[in-house]
């Protein structure tokens, strides 16, 4: 049951992008285009999850252990960069399919906010293993269904007359802010 | 302090060495051309080029996917520096352009009324642009505002106009279009383009089995611009003096005019404009795509062969032609009559066709004077045999050997290559076909004093062309109906005086619809001649098939027809690179099939040689009708007379093999033209307009 709350957390109530505001910049730039959007979101996905198990466990066999803890942010950002390089390297060579579909997206989360506050937040919370795990996984997912909702409305607004002065990045803010709005009454429900 | 330095410093370095470690063991090789194009294109990863970023159109370069010319933003330094580092001419890639497939005649303007909409993106999306048509250009110029280069603009008529020159094939006006409309191709790609069901296509331009583009050619000779009505005809048809001359033209019967009133006469356009061309005197330059290094040999240089050769060697193949009569041009030069079809007309466009770098080698026969196994030994990749259908039936009859007894196809080709052959007084020829027709019509033309034709069902089902029937007539054949002949009666010399025929009556229909002849008992008859020619059909000469040494050639199967068996959407024969078109695959029929045939079989060839999968057509549409664009009845039509064919008359004809069928006045063709509805695939230009 806990493990489920935490996903319905980190998927909807604290969602990262509508109830955190964090990856503000993937989430205006890759929603252009449905396709990318969906590229985007699985990135996350596998980015998030292997970045939340090991920040998880440099934070517990090193910091905590050296009592270091004012060094995380700092050496997260060493480690997601270098395992985010690590991946991409390891995808080319053995799984091409999967590294032809994630693309250019894999080196464009090297250092987005959205990872980076997440494997923060993981240990802030003081999570278990496990329940780092399954949040890192959540808030990945929570990314993606806000990336991809937020792709389809602005697909649609591209066919809609728009005033000049708020085309494009405006309008996208605009409209970013009404569907936070809308996960705020989400709010409470755990 | 110490322990934060050491920790980070170890974190650093364990990072440090993993990456290193694991790009060695992970290294994946990469083209270093791939980072030396990189570094010459634009660099401004702006997709315009369909591709995510510039290292993925560097490796697409590399790959040979995609030509120097790729980047839409480097400027012509930065193309050649690319083309520098690929090792190939800057200028030799063929590149794209782009090509509006739409129509639309004048309707544009009257076909669309959008409230607010102002992107055909948006109209697509909002009415799947289905105000008129499925398939049609919206015409509020997506692809006009998606041209970096000011190649497109929105013409007179309503939709966008490519200007050649200023394109440059980035394709950004296709990726714009949501109705598919604006295509950006390379010439290899018009060329090989064949009907799909989902095509914007008149009801005339899906009938032509050579595909050709009808309403485009007249409304381009409407407007004057005959070398451009040329230029279209020339991408599905090498032949446009022979088909102008000799076509039955099915399009016509499918005109849509022709619902209410006269069809168009859609080939003597054809006719008038090929014309143009030949009586002015210049060639108009032909467009053949860079060459590719493929070498392929065409065996038979009639129709289905020329067109073959034609095509392949437009897109970039190298042609060698085989042909085992003296001249090349098939049954057009051998079989049909020089007062239908002129040698000096044929002449002129074969040698147009030959002045593309085709080599024609003459009086060398497949199985005899070479065969497979010397085409392979000699490097040719494939080989397309078109070698026709030569051998006439023989009517099975007692006598049909005696001496002035003649077979159609035979004595036509001994006529055409000047044999002088003894002829008699009276003749009569067995058969209803335009082979019966020719060889009477040739006959007469020989100073004989009659001429009869022996058909055995009545002139409704004589499968001969109208017109030629007509001419024929007029002429002063004379008709034997429901005749079959069942003996030719000949004297102590052997010499034919007679040619005994049953009476026959028609019964019920058979396969084909027509109705069965069935004889009259004991109502033999004698018809008085001295010369009999049967022309009752022809099969292909099969005999390579024995004659040729290469075992391989058992392999090659062959239908009790004696055609050659072929898949009939791709036409690759039972032998994998061997490809055959044409009256040797189709058995007896018309040059515009072979025309068509030939250049499907260009593209399988194409496919074959690049190592592809020889898959048909996707939805090819192969002369079956798109339903939704065949009317009943067509609203807004102003009867209008179609232009007489103007002939010379039947007392000038019967001493002279001079042609008979002369070509339209300009004043006329134009006039006619405008007779054409400009339709496509459900809309049409009304004589007035109609009120709804």
């Amino acid at each position: 049951m806990e493990y489920f709350e935490i996903f319905i957390a980190g998927v909807f109530i604290n969602n990262i992008l509508l109830a955190q505001f964090l990856g503000n910049c993937p989430f205006l730039g890759t929603s252009k285009k449905m396709e990318t959007a969906v590229g985007m979101a699985m990135a996350v996905v596998f980015v998030l999850v292997m970045a939340g198990m090991i920040t998880w466990m440099v934070n517990e066999f090193l910091l905590v252990k050296f009592e270091l803890d004012y060094l995380k942010t700092v050496s997260f950002i060493l480690v997601i960069a270098s395992l985010v390089q690590f991946v991409e390297m390891f995808l080319k060579k053995s799984i091409p399919a999967l590294y032809a579909g994630l693309g250019i997206f894999l080196p464009l989360i090297t250092t987005n906010c959205a990872v980076m506050g997440a494997c923060l937040l993981n240990i802030s919370k003081e999570y278990s293993f496990l329940s780092a795990l399954v949040s890192s996984f959540s808030y990945a997912v929570g990314f993606g269904l806000a990336l991809i909702l937020f792709a389809g409305v602005r697909e649609r607004i591209n066919l809609a007359r728009v005033p000049k002065p708020l085309q494009d990045t405006s309008i996208g803010l605009v409209t970013a802010g009404i569907i936070a709005l809308t996960f705020m009454s989400f709010k409470g429900m755990v | 302090m110490l322990s934060a330095l050491l920790l980070m410093l170890g974190i650093g370095a364990l990072c440090g060495i993993i990456l290193s470690l694991s790009s060695k063991v992970f290294y994946v090789y990469e083209d270093p051309k791939i980072a030396l194009v990189e570094n010459n294109l634009a660099g401004a990863n702006c997709g315009g080029c369909g591709y995510a970023g510039c290292s993925a159109a560097a490796e697409a370069i590399v790959n040979g996917t995609e030509p120097p010319s790729l980047c839409i933003v480097s400027n012509k330094e930065g193309v050649e520096k690319v083309a520098e580092i690929m090792g190939v001419d800057a200028g030799s890639a063929e590149s794209p352009l782009s090509y509006n497939m739409c129509e639309g005649g004048n309707r544009a303007s009257d076909k669309y009324h959008y409230m607010g909409i102002t992107s055909c993106k948006a109209m697509g999306v909002v009415f799947g642009g289905k105000r008129v048509c499925g398939v049609g250009c919206i015409g509020l110029g997506d692809c006009v505002k998606a041209c970096k280069f000011d190649a497109v603009y929105m013409g007179p008529d309503g939709h966008p106009v490519v200007i050649d020159e200023k394109c440059v094939g980035c394709g950004a006006c296709q990726q714009s279009c949501p109705k598919n409309i604006i295509e950006v191709k390379t010439l290899s790609e018009k060329l090989m383009k064949f009907n799909q069901k989902q095509d914007p296509l008149a009801p005339c331009a899906q009938t032509c089995p050579a595909e050709i583009n009808i309403p485009r050619y007249i409304n381009q000779l409407k407007e004057g611009k005959y070398k451009e009505a040329v230029e279209t005809i020339r991408l599905r048809n090498p032949l446009p003096l022979a088909c102008g001359r000799v076509c039955p033209h099915p399009c016509e019967s499918e005109c849509r005019r022709g619902i209410e009133d006269d069809a168009v006469s859609i080939n003597q356009l054809k006719r008038f404009v090929a014309d143009y061309e030949m009586n002015s005197g210049s060639r108009l330059p032909i467009k053949c795509a860079p060459d590719t290094g493929k070498k392929i040999a065409v065996v038979g240089g009639g129709p289905s062969g020329l067109s073959c050769a034609f095509f392949l060697r437009r897109i970039g193949h190298k042609v060698d032609i085989f042909e085992a009569m003296p001249k090349l041009g098939g049954m057009l030069r051998y079989g049909i009559p020089e007062y239908r079809l002129p040698k000096k007309v044929l002449d002129w466009e074969v040698g147009g066709i030959l002045d593309l770098g085709i080599n024609a080698f003459t009086h060398v026969k497949f199985g005899k004077d070479f065969g497979l196994g010397s085409l392979m030994a000699s490097g040719y990749n494939a080989v397309f045999l078109g070698v026709g259908a030569w051998e006439d039936y023989s009517l099975g009859i007692e006598g049909e050997n005696l001496n002035g007894c003649y077979t159609g196809i035979n004595f036509l080709q001994r006529i055409s290559s000047g044999e002088k052959l003894k002829l008699g007084r009276i003749a009569a020829v067995v058969g209803g076909g335009n082979t019966a027709v020719d060889c009477a019509r040739t006959l007469l033309r020989f100073g004989l004093d009659k001429v009869y034709m022996v058909y055995r069902r009545t002139r409704k089902e004589m499968p001969a062309n109208e017109v030629e029937i007509v001419a024929s007539e007029e002429e002063g054949i004379e008709f034997v109906f429901l005749a079959a002949p069942v003996k030719v009666v000949g004297n102590s010399e052997d010499k034919v005086t007679h040619l005994e025929y049953l009476k026959m009556e028609l019964g019920e229909p058979d396969a084909s619809g027509r109705r069965r002849p069935q004889p009259i008992e004991g109502s033999e008859t004698l018809l008085e001649v001295d010369m009999v020619i049967s022309a009752i059909g022809q099969s292909p000469d099969a005999s390579f098939k024995e004659q040729d040494p290469l075992p391989r050639m058992t392999e090659l199967e062959l239908t009790r027809w004696n055609t050659i068996d072929n898949n009939p959407e791709t036409l690759q024969a039972s032998i994998p690179y061997i490809f055959t078109a044409g009256d040797a695959a189709t058995g007896p029929s018309l040059v515009v099939d072979a025309i068509g045939g030939g250049r499907r079989a260009a593209r399988s060839i194409d496919l074959f040689l690049k190592g592809e999968e020889v898959e048909p057509v996707v939805d090819s549409l192969q002369q079956k009708r798109i339903h939704e664009s065949l009317f009943a009845s067509v609203d807004g039509i102003k009867k209008s007379e179609r232009a007489k064919m103007p002939e010379i008359h039947v007392n000038q004809r019967l001493d002279s093999f001079i042609e008979v069928d002369l070509v339209l006045p300009e004043e006329n063709a134009k006039k006619e033209a405008d007779r054409c509805l400009n339709c496509c695939r459900i809309c049409y230009n009304p004589d007035f307009p109609i009120s709804k």
